[in-house]
């Protein structure tokens, strides 16, 4: 069973619906001790960095998903929910992220549109089973006026160009992040999910 | 690069989608469910669906065709027409929709604005605004009046003033139709929209008067606009999507492909 954690933030119906109509079991969960019974974990998230965590730390997500990155199981951050991968941000003052990755999140500058609204590319970095049959250069749609700054040179799977180039898909091992919203990026989008679905 | 977006309206009236001419008159265009699926398949960037009935039934029927929708397509899709109040905002990104588009509200109740950006996120709500142009002595700046109701009532508000104001209670995007040119297939406003986009950071949605495909070229470039929005040309048959995006892209204007 796939696990879309539900803390109280965004649209997640249609992230189970994608993993539905691929053929996965995706469950909604609201109880962070039933991730105990999914194999695959999806953070997603619309909503405000702080808010976010403080919902994520409050019902008791931020230790329910340490436990099961610790039993290795496949995660994927979705928009905020790659954020939150990170240490921290400065979305509105400075919040502590889930420090799963080290790095952090700032705003666009003021030169572009803010936030970004819309279908924009990814350029691979690196090869990684996510992004199998993703051509380079694929579209997806992106929502979001922070972006992450990796530490590590090698977290980076591919990056974005909104006049500046930044992480776009970020992750290592099992656990990946993408800023985009895969469920609302058409067959790119539902491709990377599927090849998520089959991370065992 | 971040890609101009291509949108087709689906108008949608007692379950059947329509096209209006200048707000009034309808011609039946199809069914919405079967449209929105062909719109997904040749590469719209995002759907948006109309409820012009904005009566309790009309609303129904509209939720309805938004939950069949996205169930089978994976594109974002917004949801505008007659939303009165927060409890309708929050009913309808329930239902499925990823973008609620707010008119006339944000002239009656202003705060829904703000109350919706807060719980749901800027980038799920959506300012409609209804201009028209007002007459201008020659050698000053044009302007516009806000309507609402659909078009039918003036408000006597300055459009651009109160675009600025609903970027500041939250809005993250803003859809521009022109009355005058609305259903008119003569070309978008292009002052309108370059006047808002160089006053406000969101993204532009075009709306009203797209006839063929150099008024979609003019309208993302000298109108700087993200998006165009258009109705007729594409349940007509006139254009295809495809052939929309080809002829931008020879152009040397970024789309998805």
């Amino acid at each position: 069973m796939i696990a879309v954690i539900d803390y109280g933030m965004g649209n997640l119906r249609s992230v189970q619906k994608a993993f539905e109509f691929l053929g996965y079991e995706a469950e909604i969960v609201e109880d962070p001790e039933r991730l105990s019974a999914a194999t695959h974990l999806v953070l997603p998230g619309d909503a405000a960095f702080g808010d976010a965590m403080h919902n994520l730390q409050t019902a008791g997500w931020d230790a329910a998903i340490a436990e099961g990155l610790a039993a290795d199981k496949p995660f994927l951050g979705i928009c905020v929910g790659l954020q939150l991968m990170f240490e921290e941000s400065e979305e509105m003052g400075k919040h502590r992220g889930l420090g799963i990755l080290p790095g952090k999140c700032v705003r666009f500058p003021p030169t572009g549109r803010v936030p970004q609204i819309g279908w924009n590319q990814i350029a691979i970095k690196r090869k990684v089973s996510l992004l199998e049959g993703v051509p380079e250069g694929s579209f997806f749609y992106f929502v979001h006026s922070y972006y992450v700054v990796n530490e590590n040179k090698d977290d980076c799977v591919a990056t974005t160009d909104y006049g500046i180039d930044y992480t776009s898909v970020a992750g290592s091992g099992r656990v990946f992040g993408v800023q985009f919203h895969p469920e609302k990026s058409q067959v790119h989008g539902l491709r990377l999910l599927d090849n998520f679905a089959r991370l065992r | 690069m971040l890609a101009k977006r291509i949108i087709p309206c689906l108008d949608v009236k007692n379950g059947r989608n329509v096209r209006g001419v200048r707000f009034s008159a309808d011609r039946d265009a199809g069914d919405p469910v079967e449209l929105a699926a062909r719109y997904d398949a040749e590469g719209a960037d995002e759907l948006v669906f109309y409820d012009i009935t904005a009566s309790a039934d009309g609303r129904a029927i509209v939720m309805d065709l938004v939950r069949q929708v996205s169930e089978r397509v994976f594109i974002p899709l917004m949801v505008g027409g007659g939303i009165r109040t927060f409890a309708d905002v929050r009913h309808i990104l329930k239902t499925g929709a990823d973008k609620v588009s707010i008119n006339s509200a944000h002239v009656y109740s202003p705060e829904i604005i703000d109350q919706s950006a807060e719980s749901f996120g800027s980038q799920c709500i959506v300012a409609a605004i209804d201009a028209l142009r007002r007459p201008t002595a020659p050698g000053e700046p044009p302007s516009w009046e806000l309507y609402i109701n659909g078009g039918r009532k003036a408000t006597g508000i300055d459009a651009l003033e109160w675009v600025e104001a609903l970027v500041d209670r939250g809005a993250g995007e803003l859809v521009l139709n022109s009355i005058d040119a609305d259903g008119t297939r003569a070309g978008y406003d292009l002052e309108l929209n370059q006047a808002v986009a160089r006053i406000v950071d969101v993204p532009i949605v075009a709306s009203g008067g797209a006839g063929n495909l150099d008024h979609i070229h003019e309208v993302l470039t000298a109108g700087e606009a993200s998006a165009a929005l258009a109705a007729s040309i594409f349940h007509f048959q006139h254009y295809s999507i495809p052939e929309v995006k080809s002829f931008l892209r020879e152009r040397g204007v970024t789309v998805r492909q």
